[in-house]
């Protein structure tokens, strides 16, 4: 195998820099570009709904390296640069400010961005959270004391703002258009522990509602439910899910369909590569053809499709992670292993709904797939374990963790 | 990144941040016999020093560990 002269990754946060790290661990001494749209050094999101929305930690905090440490790895960074258009055929990069690059290995690692609610472009007061200047953004209305934040949508992210917002003492309404929250991932009954806990923080929770307006001249002042009813507003945060950041790769001859489509081994096209919250694989484990936006993921799939750069198509190996997430929320952490979904059989293996600490596995054709815990880190890890060695779900319900 | 150029005789010696530590237990998975997440939802580091041929595990702790909360001395 000849190794690419040079590696190029567009996309500069937690998939492309651990790509880019793991490029030189693995020896690879060719030149290696990271090509990020953000003006800023690569930095982790999870703190961003958490530690930094509190205000418990300063913005820095976040920032996964230095400027220092990428110069010592010999990782050149281009911050501030979007990538525009790829054509396959000629291996050229195009970009916003007009220049081209022709790229010998290439990692896509452009992530996913926040949907948004149609028509609120013009108000203020209404954002999103996925990146450190909508944080800032966000801080700095609340700072400025409007007290009454609706946040739309249940999801993981809505959630922790929801959370986090409310601890710091504003007024929150949540709004979920499914009756239960999350109860398409986690089941109505662990999506009904998730509601009381909101609830008995005094989060006003409206579920199985949707918005159907945004009042507001030049700022939101009021969002109107598909119940009739209207909540006033002085800050709207719109958490209802995210789309892979392809649209730039339309015309590139790469396969586009909710994301970047990939093989098992995260080969997108010869030489390019894909990873994060952008890529789309079949995962041979689960034998599901998949796309998962958690940070582990980011991590992982970074590294192997870092690594698959550098192999003969005959030494590639399938990326068959078991995907692993968390979620901080109150004084809950959630964390969730395997491809558990509602309709498997289902176990609690530990602890009770009722003291909200807990562990259920999720069973499938006689296998665990899937483990839900709440405060129980040790029990997930130890069945993740059992889902990597293929344990069947009567074993994994019998045994001793 | 990681553990840097290999000391030889120096043991690593690794130090985890408990301000920072939240007991997600990704690091026990990866490596049980040094990371241990007890009922208590501790963290309980087993062994500080393991042997030299655990590097690239303790490496993949450090990489894997959501918070940032795990370095190697040495
Ligand atoms: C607020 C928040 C909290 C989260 N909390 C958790 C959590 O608790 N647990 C968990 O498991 N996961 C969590 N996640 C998810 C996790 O952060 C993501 O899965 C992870 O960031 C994905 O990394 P990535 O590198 O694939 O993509 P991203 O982090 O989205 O990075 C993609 C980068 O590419 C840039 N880019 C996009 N298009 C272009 C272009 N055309 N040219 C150049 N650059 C471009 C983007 O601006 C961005 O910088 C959270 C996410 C958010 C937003």
């Amino acid at each position: 195998m000849i190794p690419p002269r040079s590696v190029t990754i567009v996309g500069a946060s937690l998939a492309g820099l651990r790509a880019a790290e793991t490029l030189r661990r693995e020896g690879y001494d060719g030149s290696i570009t990271m090509i990020g749209d953000e003006p800023h050094l690569p930095y982790d999101r999870p703190p961003l709904s958490k530690q930094i929305l509190s205000g418990e930690w300063p913005p820095e905090r976040s920032g996964l390296t230095s400027a220092e440490a990428l110069a010592d790895a010999g990782i050149e960074l281009l911050t501030s640069k979007r990538a525009i258009g790829f054509d396959l055929a000629t291996r050229q990069l195009e970009f916003g400010d007009g220049g081209t690059l022709v790229v010998d290995g290439l990692i896509l690692a452009t992530g996913a961005r926040c949907r948004r609610l149609r028509a609120t472009d013009h108000l203020a007061g209404v954002h999103v959270l996925r990146g450190l200047d909508d944080v800032e953004g966000l801080r700095r209305e609340l700072d400025t004391g409007p007290s009454r934040v609706v946040v739309v949508g249940a999801g993981f992210i809505g959630a922790e703002v929801a959370a986090t917002v409310r601890t710091a003492g504003f007024e929150v309404t949540l709004v979920e258009a499914e009756a239960t929250p999350l109860a398409r991932v986690l089941g109505s009954e662990i999506g009904e522990v998730c509601a009381e806990i909101h609830r008995d923080h005094g989060v006003d929770l409206r579920t199985g509602v949707g918005v159907v307006s945004v009042e507001g001249s030049r700022r939101v002042e009021s969002v109107g439910l598909s119940d009739g009813s209207r909540v006033a507003a002085d800050i709207l945060v719109v958490g209802i899910g995210v789309v892979p950041n392809t649209e730039w790769l339309e015309d590139s001859g790469l396969t586009i369909d909710n994301g970047v489509v990939c093989d098992q081994t995260s080969l997108a096209a010869p030489g390019v590569v894909a990873a994060g919250d952008v890529a789309r694989w079949p995962n041979p484990r689960f034998n599901e053809v998949m796309r998962v936006e958690h940070w582990d993921n980011a991590v992982e799939q970074g590294a192997h499709a870092a690594r698959r750069l550098l192999v003969d198509d005959s030494a590639a190996v399938a990326f068959a992670p078991v995907p692993w997430f968390w979620s901080d929320q109150y004084d809950r952490k959630i964390q969730m292993a395997g491809r558990g979904r509602p309709g498997d059989e289902m176990h609690l293996a530990t602890g009770s709904f009722a003291e909200r600490r807990f562990a259920v596995l999720y069973g499938r054709a006689g296998r665990l797939v899937g483990v839900v815990g709440f405060n129980r880190p040790r029990h997930v890890m130890r069945y993740k374990s059992m889902i990597e060695d293929g344990v069947s779900f009567e074993n994994a319900v019998s045994a001793d963790v | 990144m990681g553990g840097g150029p290999d000391k030889k005789g120096v043991p690593m010696k690794i130090v985890v941040d408990y301000d920072l530590c939240e007991s997600n237990a990704i690091c026990m998975q990866i490596l049980p016999e040094v990371f241990e997440v007890r009922d208590d939802d501790f963290l309980y580091v087993l062994d500080e020093s393991p042997a030299e041929e655990l590097r690239p595990k303790v490496e993949e702790c450090v990489n894997r560990c959501p918070k940032q909360a795990i370095s190697i001395e040495g």
